[in-house]
């Protein structure tokens, strides 16, 4: 018998969901050898997660909870992906979404909630876009690797945002409660800039909606516009985009902030619907890896604006299942474990869109030639 | 006993004449198309056999299939009178089959013993510690006695594309090779060049190799081949002596019906005004050492000028400067007299210059996308086919479906991506994208490289229908045959710089390639 992998000529349609779908079950099948092994019954261990996840009482507001911030980043990383353009920042761009959001919210205390609420989505997807520029600006104009750029430049985000907040008397800490005598906080935004929420049952985050308006608009920016168009030849062939008269830098430019303010988006959505304050600490905010995290929902919802939507959630019931979960018999390492094959399953499944493996049993007859590679 | 076959094969008496390679009834699916078709072939020891079709007509594929790259879905295939099965290229390599790919197959940093080295798994290929001296000094005797003379310590950057082809070829004369394929070797080399090739695998034939060589050049074929074995279609039409064959012969059937290369006759030709004029352009390379030197070049409305040479010395650097796609360092570039600004595409395809590169599935098109996106690559902006920030998609499809239609391009519909076509639709696509936006100059590099005869045609048909509604062309092309037969002059670049120009109707073929090869013009 021989196994070969194979370059797909063409890549037909059905696969991109099969692919996602079979690969989701064969992690599911993995992680029930590792139930197995650590004593638990993968049935009921499955039941419990859905219903914590999703059917449990408040579940799924928890869920959506979880999911907005991923929702965020997860569409950040899409947008640079989709023109090659490896964004690994998202979470630094969030930090400064945050701080932007924060300083808006504070800046204009007073005034009604909708001024408010428009104020801080502004100042957040600005604040995003120019922490995101950094990057994009490098690899314009001098062709560094914005992988490792925008990746540093996490680290000096979140030590500005322990600055900000920690180490000096910054305009976005709070100085004069008693509270943060004791311990250094930020300082709370007025009432009116809390962000709303819908739904009684369940609680539908107003940033997650926002989230779903954001996505529809990459959607249809990538897919219906000039500029998507743009960034469809430059990521097929930049070469060819130069050729037809595409402004390149520009264009990486613009894809850069685009991700940027998106992630910062996420930060503002932080700010506005669940923290309202700068969150510098180092279990708050930064704890969870929001940027990191969209990286995988993006791949894993193979880029495409909707179906991030529909992973973030599903990442973010599974964040949501694992801290319920979690107890002295469910360790917390076995939800990253969940995670960690799922993801792996999913690129793994990534090679079989564009491979096809094929397996063939030797002929008889076959000459010495190919014995002697069977052997 | 000497059959008829072979009439200038010296064999040795005691080995005689047998078949090296012979498949019956191979049959290759890929989906969608059969590339090889229960092909028949059979080349001897002793012999240079050609492999003639157009591109397009299974060559590569068979080759491939020789070489043990492919699998055939049906069939046998034979060396020295025993089956094999080759599951991979090694295996290959082990039975003594050799290929000269048409791109080298060559680590540029590395000397040439090193290249030579890599990849063998036998003995002293296969040990931890190199033995370079060995390599060496069998690569030096190996050039020796073909007439392939290479420093076997030279870095292969240092060398000329010719003697970058003898390194491919003494590689696989390296290991063993016994039945050597050449994949179109000629089309890197100058006529001198080839000449020499040419001495080569007949001096291989000589000590009793087999030598396949693949080809769509018919003279070439004629010149160096024992016998001729044409494909077309994927299947095997038939197999000739050589030298009983014409040209003619055997472009018939190869192509399957008489062919017209005729040169662009008097009447068909009116120079108009000067319409796009080169002043002293000199640009920069990939590495930033000069690759064009003070080119100095006039074309008129209706003309079309030809740039001749090896390749590699400047004319894709000269394409790209003209086009805006490389700055110029010196000089100027006039288009109807306006002096166009350097290093933006964007203003050179506003002042009328269209451009047809010489890659064109990465350049020419983005590959993965659409017919459809393609045939507005450059136009996406205009009123016809964006509304404000949107796409007029259903327009667009539609103006693809109707060029499709008029440049008569196979494909399975305008959503189908540029990367399935082949190179004949494909550079038809790039052609009709380029017309369609009413140039004053065109620049076109390569136009037919790897294209069959029909399709050279077409293209040929569309150029000289441009220069005859005065569009001035710039052709930059390896092909002397094509310069002869579409250009009013022909000028000779080497190494950056325009060594020369004659009026194509009374230039010499010697004298183009001596030019070519950096000797001065007469």
């Amino acid at each position: 018998m021989n196994i070969r992998i194979e370059r797909r000529l063409s890549q037909p349609r059905w696969l991109s969901v099969a692919v996602p779908v079979g690969s989701l079950a064969v992690a599911f099948l993995l992680i029930a050898l590792v139930l197995l092994a650590t004593g638990h019954d993968p049935l009921v261990t499955y039941r419990d997660l859905f219903e914590a996840a999703f059917t449990a009482n408040g579940a799924l507001s928890q869920t959506l909870t979880g999911a907005t911030p991923l929702l965020f980043t997860g569409l950040a990383a899409a947008a640079a992906f989709r023109m090659n353009l490896f964004n690994i920042g998202g979470e630094g761009q969030l930090y400064f979404g945050a701080i932007g959001a924060s300083a808006a919210g504070l800046l204009l205390a007073g005034q009604s909630a909708p001024v408010l609420i428009v104020a801080m989505i502004a100042a957040g997807l600005a604040a995003g876009a120019a922490w995101a520029l950094i990057p994009g600006i490098l690899r314009a104009y001098l062709s560094t690797n914005e992988i490792i750029t925008s990746l540093m430049l996490n680290y000096v985000a979140g030590l500005i945002l322990t600055y900000l907040i920690f180490d000096s008397h910054s305009y976005w800490r709070d100085t004069t409660s008693p509270s943060a005598a004791v311990f250094p906080i930020g300082k709370s935004l007025p009432d009116a800039a809390n962000w709303p929420t819908f739904g009684s049952s369940v609680v539908v985050p107003f940033g997650f909606m926002l989230g779903i308006g954001a996505a529809t608009v990459l959607w249809a920016l990538y897919s219906r516009t000039r500029f998507g168009f743009e960034v469809q030849v430059i990521s097929d062939s930049p070469r060819a985009g130069r050729y037809s008269g595409m402004r390149t830098r520009r264009k990486i430019l613009a894809v850069m902030a685009l991700s940027g303010a998106l992630a910062g988006l996420g930060g503002a959505s932080q700010v506005g619907d669940f923290r309202h304050v700068l969150d510098a600490d180092p279990k708050g905010l930064r704890a969870y890896g929001y940027g990191y995290t969209g990286i995988v929902v993006a791949a894993l919802a193979r880029y495409n604006p909707f179906a991030v939507v529909l992973v973030a959630v599903l990442i973010g019931g599974l964040q949501n299942a694992g801290s319920a979960l979690q107890g002295p018999d469910f360790p917390s390492g076995l939800v990253g474990v969940m995670e960690g094959m799922i993801l792996f399953t999913a690129l793994g499944g990534e090679l079989l869109v564009r491979y096809r493996v094929r397996i063939r049993r030797a002929r008889r007859g076959a000459g010495a030639a190919s014995s002697e590679v069977a052997g | 006993m000497e059959p008829t076959a072979l009439p200038q094969t010296v064999v040795s008496e005691d080995r005689g004449v047998r078949p090296a390679i012979a498949c019956r009834g191979i049959t290759k699916r890929f989906p969608g198309v059969v590339a090889n078709d229960r092909v028949d072939f059979e080349a001897f020891e002793g012999e240079v056999h050609a492999l003639l079709g157009e591109n397009g007509a299974g060559k590569s594929t068979l080759s491939n299939i020789f070489t043990g790259l492919y699998r055939p879905d049906e069939g046998e295939l034979e060396l020295y009178g025993s089956p094999v099965v080759l599951q991979t290229p090694r295996d290959g390599i082990a039975a003594g089959v050799g290929m000269v790919h048409q791109h080298f197959r060559l680590v540029e940093p590395f000397t040439v013993a090193e290249n030579v080295m890599l990849g063998d798994q036998r003995d002293v290929g296969r040990s931890f510690r190199l033995h370079p001296r060995a390599i060496e000094h069998r690569v030096a005797e190996l050039g020796e006695r073909y007439g392939m003379a290479v420093d076997p310590r030279a870095r292969i950057w240092q060398l000329s594309v010719g003697e970058q082809q003898r390194v491919e070829i003494l590689k696989a004369l390296y290991r063993e090779a016994r039945i050597l394929i050449l994949d179109e070797p000629t089309a890197v080399l100058t006529p001198q060049e080839a000449g020499a090739l040419f001495e080569t695998l007949r001096a291989m034939a000589a000590d009793g190799r087999t030598v396949i060589f693949i080809s769509h050049k018919l003279h070439e074929v004629k010149a160096v081949a024992d016998r001729v074995t044409v494909l077309r279609d994927g299947r095997s039409i038939a197999t000739v002596a050589a030298e009983g064959a014409t040209l003619e012969s055997l472009a018939a059937l190869m192509v399957g019906r008489e062919i017209h290369t005729a040169r662009r006759s008097d009447d068909e030709r009116h120079v108009g005004e000067l319409l796009f004029e080169l002043d002293g352009v000199t640009a920069e390379g990939d590495r930033g050492v000069e690759a064009v030197k003070s080119v100095s070049l006039a074309v008129h409305a209706g003309e079309i000028l030809g740039v001749a040479g090896v390749a590699g010395n400047g004319q894709r650097e000269l394409a790209e400067v003209v086009t805006g796609m490389r700055p110029l360092t010196a000089g100027a570039i006039r288009v109807g007299g306006a002096v166009l600004h350097s290093g933006d595409p964007r203003a050179a395809i506003r002042a009328g210059i269209a451009h047809v590169p010489e890659d064109r599935l990465h350049t020419g098109v983005a590959p993965s996308l659409s017919i459809a996106s393609n045939v507005v690559l450059k136009s996406y902006r205009s009123a016809d086919n964006s509304r404000g920030p949107f796409l007029r998609r259903r327009r667009i499809r539609d103006w693809a479906v109707e060029l499709i239609r008029r440049y008569d391009v196979k494909a399975s519909g305008p959503s189908a991506s540029a990367r399935q076509l082949s190179g004949g639709n494909l550079q038809k696509i790039v052609l009709a994208r380029e017309f369609s936006g009413a140039p004053k100059v065109l620049v076109i590099a390569a136009p037919t490289r790897g294209l069959d005869i029909g399709a050279i045609e077409t293209v040929h048909a569309h150029l000289r229908e441009a220069a005859a509604a005065g569009v001035a062309i710039l052709l930059l092309s390896e092909d002397l045959d094509e310069l002869m037969t579409l250009a009013d002059r022909i000028a000779v670049m080497y190494e950056g710089r325009i060594v020369g120009e004659v009026d194509a109707a009374t230039a010499i073929v010697d004298e183009l390639g001596l030019m070519m090869a950096g000797g001065r013009a007469a």
